[in-house]
């Protein structure tokens, strides 16, 4: 065991578990069982959707949560808060707006208790590492998402840490500027230009993850949890065109739409939870009904390979999978093998018009999603036809924290009100059949 | 906006390779302005701890010679008290927002101080400074300061606690990961966050502060009286003797005061902490001030200020907590609940002892028909905060609308709003009572108009705001579909300024309470109006000096405004908030 203490991983992560307390209805689990092993020299990347709790592990990781269970170690110290060999990336960017670039880059050092000229010796140095030369002296509001990302990147490297976390960090940037970071950060990792032993990064992103990764891991949402490992093989710089690289790609679209092989038993659909108490995404109806569409018309023919389709429609697959899982809750269409295919009903709704895809769809809302059938059923024993939103949030609630709760009654909400299935008056948040003739 | 920018670059640069160090112009502007600043606090803050005997023997005159030095005085008073409100906001509203318990207490307490008349305390605190300070007007000098403190100090507070409470996750996060120390992380991420909240409020009671320093100065409770050398005390006496002249004098110096403090004081601080403001995206039109202006292109000033900065510098690298990094977010376990819990019990015990206490002491002497003459004076005067703030709406809401929605009208009118809202109302009261005793109006009536003469204009300016700030998409959207008339008032400009609307008549409704202290009581000369209301009945009992009666009026009134507040401002700010809000 000693031996393997001095020479082993930078982060070991064992048996990692974190949940929120809810109130009366008890803990809400983020990250379920969680082991990582981080060894010096390499990228790994954290794949998943959000509310995977792969964010939350990286904090963990970071030591700005504490996990409710399982043990954190860097360098073979118990992590027991921030500490100084790690430095951290946000997704927001997180800089002070009220400091210049050289300020921003300086705060890492002098948190330190850095003294002034050698401080702004290691800063300058980083700036120019990054190519943020000519800027010192600018503020963060008169920068480019690109650039204030590179700001963020100086801060992170002028500490000189050992690992690098990274949350997301090109996901705010748009396509072009993206790239450019990936491609210099890249640069920057294979020329040892960079004091740092290990990045790991969490991204949502799979062609990203593949591009950049050496080791990627698999999360599984509600709760977190690893389903599965691909080590990437393949050299540097690599090529987003090549068939190898695809293959790889479509490999994790199915991995992550595939009901069957995790450890959850098949429900409806993918979300978590049954019956009424499923929590719901709020995914508006005009996505819903624009997705079927796509998918009927050419090329797809009712039948569309995901990656292709990620990349026709320029979603991510955080927008991308609400929406098509949503499709497959409604019998609409079927996730298989990273492939979404139209279901009959699906097909008939692609060539109806308006009136008669709000019939079909009222018919397949109170056939497979319980809830509305449940708030429906309730409406129609009532002689007022009218029930308050609280009372179902309450109810839901007993399954689900307050949060989730609201945001699958108002997910709920705008279907119906689409299906004109019930209507809802938000003044005085109550449920009715009638609407306003 | 660039020119200053680069300008102050080069300087920085120029400044840095000559080892010349020549002032240029801007270094004497400066340097005048500071050393003129510096000599004026020193000559008055000496005067500040002389005997009461000097003070009798050069009582407060109405020779015009004396008026700049009044003027000084009465600045430095304002200054005290701000500063007294920022060192209590930083220290009071930190604790609450770092500690649950802390806030626990704090928060309500301060949601009650809001409420409470600010004149009335002036009894006991007069009495207690008096006797802290015992033949020195230094006693006489912490009352008013305090009066005006009570005025400032809670919103700020609030304002902070609000700010602190909101600390963006990310940056919060940055903090505790890179490390920051508390000390570090209050001055890097907490103050900064909170600056433009903060300032804004500084100034909204900085406005009202010159109200309280006017009716602070000159103090008579029972048989004492102290008149503090200020403009407050000035305008006392020239009431007193009937002197339309030195009271228009008056109203000329307070008017330059406030012009010369916004422009030498709160101009620059605005435009110096535009910086602060959390946007990520750079701002058009930025507040600008000569003043600042001067400051960024001096050259010499610049390296005689340089050893602050290093001072700053080495401070920022002080670590009060022993190095120990920021302690993780957990979860509160079963433990500490039962402590807070406990806690609580406390709280609740001393509160009722306190109320117990206070209604023990006005038992005394006072029956339950003193409690139903200050209920109904209460009742009366809510009356005509009602109708007054309805009246000033319905006058304002129309101009302010057409005013906002005409840029070029309202860049000049907004800054004269500004400025009446900030100018002492009750330097213009002996106006209005000798305009009621030449037509032998009803003072009941005609008194009432005074609470509200200078606290409308918050009304007035947040309406233009509002306005202003009215989207041109919606504006053209109402004229491509012909709305007009009353459908356009109600369905377009009167939801759009109504979340600006709440905020401004919130401020009045509040102003216009302790307004009415000094507003149902005014004289001029031997003659003296009183209209029925609970200010009058708290004014009385102060220059009787009946403490039993002030403790009875400021706790009916603090009632009052609590519960005016509860359950008409509260809602509507929140209705407003959330439905009305454009952004």
């Amino acid at each position: 065991m000693d031996t393997l203490a001095n020479t082993g991983p930078l982060v070991a992560v064992k048996g990692v578990t974190q949940s929120y307390d809810k109130g009366a209805s008890g803990q809400l689990l983020v990250l379920d069982n969680v082991d990582l092993t981080l060894r010096p020299a390499e990228i790994v990347g954290l794949l998943g959707r959000s509310g995977s709790g792969k964010s939350t592990l990286l904090r963990v990781i970071a030591g700005l949560i504490r996990p409710t269970g399982g043990s954190v170690t860097f360098q073979g110290q118990p992590v027991a808060g921030p500490c100084s060999g790690v430095a951290v990336v946000f997704q927001s960017f997180a800089l002070f707006p009220w400091l210049t670039v050289l300020e921003n880059v300086e705060l890492g050092l002098e948190a330190q208790g850095v003294l002034s000229a050698e401080r702004r010796k290691r800063a300058l140095a980083a700036i120019d590492l990054i190519g943020l030369d000519g800027y010192e002296n600018a503020y963060p509001k008169e920068l480019s998402g690109g650039m204030r990302q590179r700001v963020g990147l100086a801060r992170a490297l002028v500490v000189h840490p050992k690992l690098l976390l990274m949350d997301e960090p090109f996901s705010a940037l748009d396509v072009l500027t993206a790239e450019t970071l990936r491609t210099d950060l890249l640069d920057l990792w294979c020329e040892g230009r960079m004091p740092i032993e290990a990045i790991l990064m969490v991204t949502h992103n799979i062609e990203e993850a593949v591009l950049m990764c050496d080791r990627i891991l698999i999360f599984g949402s509600n709760p977190g949890h690893v389903i599965g490992e691909i080590r990437v093989e393949l050299p540097q710089p690599r090529n987003r065109l090549d068939p190898a690289f695809r293959a790889l790609v479509e490999d994790i679209y199915a991995r992550m739409t595939t009901k069957t092989g995790t450890v959850v038993p098949a429900k409806d659909g993918l979300f978590p939870g049954t019956g009424i108490a499923m929590v719901l995404p709020r995914v508006s109806t005009n996505e819903l009904a624009g997705l079927i569409e796509t998918v009927a018309a050419k090329p797809y023919e009712g039948k569309a390979d995901l990656p292709p389709l990620a990349a026709n429609l320029r979603l991510d697959i955080d927008d991308l999978f609400p929406v098509a899982e949503t499709l497959q809750l409604l019998r609409f269409a079927e996730l298989e093998g990273g492939d979404l295919r139209l279901t009959a009903a699906g097909k008939r709704f692609a060539e109806s018009e308006v009136d008669e895809r709000k019939r079909l769809f009222a018919q397949q809302l109170a056939t497979y999603v319980p809830l509305a059938a449940h708030i429906r059923r309730i409406l129609d024993e009532r002689p007022s036809h009218k029930a308050p939103a609280r009372r179902f949030r309450d109810e839901l609630e007993d399954y689900m924290s307050e949060d989730y709760a609201a945001s699958t009654v108002r997910a709920i909400t705008s279907l119906a009100r689409y299906a004109e299935y019930f209507a809802y008056d938000d003044e005085a948040d109550l449920f009715t059949l009638e609407n306003p003739s | 906006m660039f020119l200053s920018k680069d300008r102050s670059g080069q300087s920085a640069v120029a400044a840095l390779t000559s080892t010349r160090l020549l002032p240029n112009g801007y270094d004497f502007v400066a340097f005048a302005l500071l050393i003129a600043t510096i000599a004026l606090v020193l000559r008055g803050s000496g005067d500040m701890g002389a005997s009461l005997d000097t003070l009798a023997g050069a009582p407060v005159s109405l020779d015009i010679g004396n008026l700049p030095e009044y003027a000084l005085r009465t600045t430095l008073r304002m200054f005290a008290a701000i500063i007294a409100s920022l060192v209590f906001t930083f220290i009071v509203a930190t604790l609450a927002a770092k500690s649950r318990r802390a806030e626990l207490v704090i928060i309500p307490a301060l949601d009650i101080l809001q409420s409470v008349p600010v004149l009335g305390f002036l009894t006991f605190t007069v009495t207690f400074f008096m006797g802290l300070f015992p033949g020195s007007q230094l006693g006489a000098e912490f009352a008013s300061i305090f009066a005006i403190f009570t005025s400032q100090a809670w919103n700020m507070a609030f304002s902070f606690y609000q700010s602190l409470r909101t600390v963006p996750n990310d940056l919060d996060e940055v903090s505790r990961g890179y490390g920051l120390s508390a000390w570090q992380r209050f001055w890097r991420l907490d103050a900064p966050f909170a600056a433009p909240g903060l300032i804004w409020n500084t100034m909204m009671s900085m406005s009202g502060g010159w109200f309280f320093v006017v009716a602070s100065e000159a103090i008579t409770v029972g048989n004492t009286t102290v008149q503090l050398p200020g403009i407050g005390s000035y305008l006392a006496m020239a009431i007193d003797q009937k002197n339309f002249v030195a009271v228009a004098w008056a109203v000329g110096a307070m008017a330059l005061l406030i012009v010369l403090y916004d422009q030498l004081l709160f101009r620059p601080i605005v435009a110096w902490a535009e910086k602060f403001r959390f946007e990520q995206t750079a701002s058009q039109d930025k507040p600008r001030s000569w003043v600042y202006d001067i400051m960024l292109r001096t050259r010499l000033m610049k390296r005689l200020t340089a050893p602050f900065g290093w001072v700053w510098d080495r401070l920022m690298l002080v670590r009060f907590d022993g190095g120990s990094t920021q302690a993780l977010s957990t979860s509160a376990g079963r433990s500490s609940r039962i402590v807070d819990r406990l806690w609580l019990v406390v709280v609740l015990a001393v509160t009722a002892w306190g109320a117990w206490t206070a209604f023990d002491y006005m038992r005394e002497t006072l029956s339950w028909a003193d409690a139903r003459e200050a209920f109904g004076g209460g009742l009366v005067t809510l009356l005509r905060v009602v109708i007054l703030i309805a009246v000033a709406s319905v006058i304002w809401v129309p101009i302010g609308v057409w005013i906002g929605l005409r840029p070029a009208v309202a860049e000049r009118v907004q800054p004269l709003a500004q400025f009446l809202a900030a100018f002492p109302a009750n330097v213009l009261f002996p106006f209005a009572v000798v305009a009621i005793v030449a037509t032998g109006a009803s003072p009941n009536i005609w008194l009432s108009p005074l609470m509200v003469l200078g606290t409308q204009w918050y009304i007035l300016f947040n309406v233009i705001a509002g306005a202003s700030a009215f989207p041109t998409d919606l504006k053209e959207a109402a004229s491509v579909y012909q709305i007009r008339s009353w459908t356009w008032w109600r369905r377009v400009i009167l939801p759009g300024i109504f979340p600006y609307y709440v905020t401004g008549a919130i401020t009045a409704s509040g102003g216009s309470w302790n307004a009415s202290i000094v507003a149902e009581v005014a004289s001029w000369g031997n003659t003296k109006l009183e209209a029925y209301g609970l200010g009058a009945y708290i004014a009385k009992a102060t220059d009787a000096g009946d403490f039993r009666r002030v403790v009875l009026g400021i706790a009916v009134m603090s009632l009052f405004v609590t519960l005016f507040n509860r359950t008409l401002w509260r809602p509507l700010y929140i209705y407003a908030e959330r439905r009305l809000r454009l952004d």
